[in-house]
């Protein structure tokens, strides 16, 4: 039986994943079977029946370790002795965790305003054109692949080869980056983009920003298809231009879905791990929170400070959760 | 405000063809914003958008030798193509991409199944079961999603090391199986409400228990809702990096393609030869279903299915 926690050939692993299904499924069967067969269940078996799994699931993979979590963020390094407040000081006054969250709230604020702009003025330029849906696609499709995948997409891009001290120009190793390309073709110098700071932290949220653009395209599309055509048309019997018709009309309209795009996008960038990770590992003055938190966590074995980043996290997190359900319920009221 | 109830108030004109009013949208970009300016920005937008994984993807089909001496774009002049790349990432006995293709599959599967079929239950309690507390209850849970799953992975980890289950697929399916868990309830929760409580009732009167009323009512009706979130489920898992690496990081037998093309980023950073195929290796699953389900994806993003 030992393939059941070692599997290691291609037939063993599908064999033990379709196991775990039969079983999960045979275990699930055999609950909801209990209940229907009770007449008259009292309801606590009916409510146990359909929600317990999921209640000791949450309870014991989302609860319980959030409130570990909160508890190790008060000890040291091996999670042993009390420290108190410790571990929050040296997140919030070393110099380089500074730098962290200094990153972090670059990344926060920036991402998501530069993405909803950008999603926002793509969804107007296509509104009703012929090529509508090809085009949106086409600005959706990297929330597709993993943020992995686009790691690697856009260090493709920033490629830099080393430029030969006094080598002629038509002489130097071809730049295989197409930014790099770029900057020859307009006669400047190739650059390395991920890193010399404090930029490379802007070519690093670039990456975010092309993947959640498409994001705020779709919700904003749908938001402006929403307005009614009257209003439009009103608008424009009063004589109002283009750029008139987007800043009194459209922008107006969609404003509840702007906040909601806006605080959404600017939760996953809180987040954001994979990208920093992949394409610089957090050195040259990128980190961000998320990957610092692994980092010490898991490759310097500082349990303590990782909880505290991770608890941190967690409240930067809540104020913009709880707004973003503020504004939910707000328009849904409005409809 | 007075200009929108008159021309609300106006005698009804025969509806113009959807043709006729694109033309009529574009006339008035002409006259306003000038729609040459308004395409070329928008032609603009979509092809930096595109640019970056065109490169690579055009990039991942040349040989290594013309990769190392000149950018993707003198392809165009030189059409030198081969497959090299992707056999090399899938069989090469040092990269063996198709072994972790197998563990992203297997990995994926139950991590989508298993949280929908729960929160699938447990919404159904929500929506039509009235009992002491349900509001109380339905809150919590809807808040437990503001946790981090960063807050969660310490302590999971020592969980499962304990025990001794640490680096297997039981972890992962379990973990990402949890974490879905308080969107999915209630996103399905919401679903569930907008079936007309009549049905519900008929089906009672019928004498119908609450088992058979979940399965044969309400389940047929919830299709599209499922498969959006499906897709979401699907997206994440397969695309998932952070879990992965820390319940299956090490393990060769265990880690999904995030974790390896990842790794290989770090270990092998100028082997675009390499990074190229196995980045599509890794995308080309998730790219065909977000196409082919574009639809359902879209819905589920508009529902407020969104995770971080």
């Amino acid at each position: 039986m030992e393939w059941l926690k070692q599997a290691d050939t291609t037939g063993e692993k599908f064999l033990l994943m379709f196991v775990a299904i039969a079983l999960f499924v045979l275990v699930m069967g055999v609950i909801l079977f209990v209940v229907d067969r009770i007449s008259r269940p009292p309801k606590w078996v009916l409510v146990l029946g359909f929600m317990g799994p999921a209640l000791i699931g949450l309870a014991f993979g989302l609860v319980y370790p959030a409130l570990t979590t909160v508890k190790a963020s008060f000890y040291d390094a091996n999670g042993e002795t009390f420290v108190g407040a410790d571990n929050y000081v040296t997140a919030f006054t070393e110099d380089s965790f500074q730098q962290v969250l200094g990153n972090t709230l670059a990344w926060t604020l920036l991402v998501p305003i530069l993405s909803t702009v950008i999603g926002l003025v793509y969804a107007v330029l296509v509104d009703r054109t012929r090529v509508e849906k090809f085009a949106k696609t086409l600005m959706f499709m990297p929330m597709a692949i993993s943020m992995v995948g686009a790691s690697i997409i856009w260090k493709f891009m920033y490629e830099y080869k080393a430029v030969i001290e006094g080598l002629a120009p038509e002489r130097q190793p071809a730049q295989i980056g197409l930014l790099n390309q770029v900057l020859i073709w307009l006669g400047l110098e190739p650059q390395q983009f991920l890193l010399n700071g404090p930029w490379n932290n802007l070519f690093l949220m670039i990456v975010m920003i092309w993947i959640q653009s498409g994001f705020a395209m779709t919700i904003l599309s749908a938001a402006i298809k929403a307005i009614p055509d009257d209003t439009m048309e009103a608008a424009r019997l009063d004589g109002a231009g283009g750029m008139r018709l987007f800043t009194s009309i459209t922008i107006p309209s969609v404003r509840p879905a702007l906040v909601v795009v806006l605080t959404t996008i600017a939760m996953s960038t809180l987040k954001v791990f994979d990208i920093v990770r992949t394409m610089t590992g957090g050195n040259f003055g990128t980190g961000v929170i998320a990957n610092e938190f692994y980092t010490q966590s898991f490759k310097q074995a500082n349990y303590g400070l990782g909880s505290a980043l991770a608890v941190i996290l967690f409240i930067f997190v809540v104020p913009l959760i709880v707004y973003n359900v503020f504004q939910m319920r707000k328009s849904e009221e409005m409809r | 405000m007075s200009t929108i109830t008159e021309s609300a108030a106006s005698p009804a004109t025969p509806e113009p063809s959807n043709f006729e009013k694109l033309d009529m949208r574009a006339d008035k970009a002409r006259v306003t914003l000038g729609s040459r300016v308004a395409s070329v920005v928008a032609i603009v937008i979509a092809v930096l958008w595109t640019i970056p994984t065109l490169g690579l993807f055009i990039t991942s089909f040349r040989p290594e030798a013309d990769i190392k001496k000149s950018g993707w774009w003198t392809w165009f002049t030189n059409f030198n193509t081969t497959i090299d790349n992707y056999v090399e990432v899938l069989t090469g006995s040092r990269f063996e991409l198709s072994t972790f293709f197998v563990n992203s599959i297997v990995i994926t599967l139950p991590a989508v199944i298993i949280p929908i079929t729960l929160a699938l239950l447990a919404a159904y309690a929500f929506a039509w079961i009235d009992f002491k507390g349900r509001n109380i209850l339905f809150v919590a849970v809807f808040a437990l999603q503001v946790v981090p799953i960063q807050v969660t992975l310490i302590p999971l980890l020592t969980q499962y090391v304990k025990w001794g289950l640490a680096g297997s697929f039981w972890t992962v399916w379990l973990s990402h199986s949890i974490f879905a868990l308080p969107l999915a309830i209630f996103l399905l929760h919401n679903f569930m409400k907008e079936i007309p409580r009549e049905l519900v009732e008929a089906a009672r009167v019928d004498g119908a228990g609450h088992v058979k009323i979940f399965f044969q009512v309400l389940m047929p009706l919830l299709v599209p809702a499922i498969a959006s979130f499906a897709i979401f489920q699907f997206l994440w898992v397969w695309n998932d990096l952070l879990v992965a690496l820390t319940f299956a990081g090490g393990d060769q037998n265990v880690a999904p393609l995030t974790v390896r093309v990842a790794e290989l980023a770090g270990t092998r950073g100028q082997a675009w030869y390499l990074l190229s195929a196995g980045a599509f290796v890794s995308m080309v699953v998730p790219v065909i279903v977000f196409l082919a389900l574009q639809r359902y994806f879209v819905r589920g993003l508009l529902a407020g299915s969104v995770k971080g």
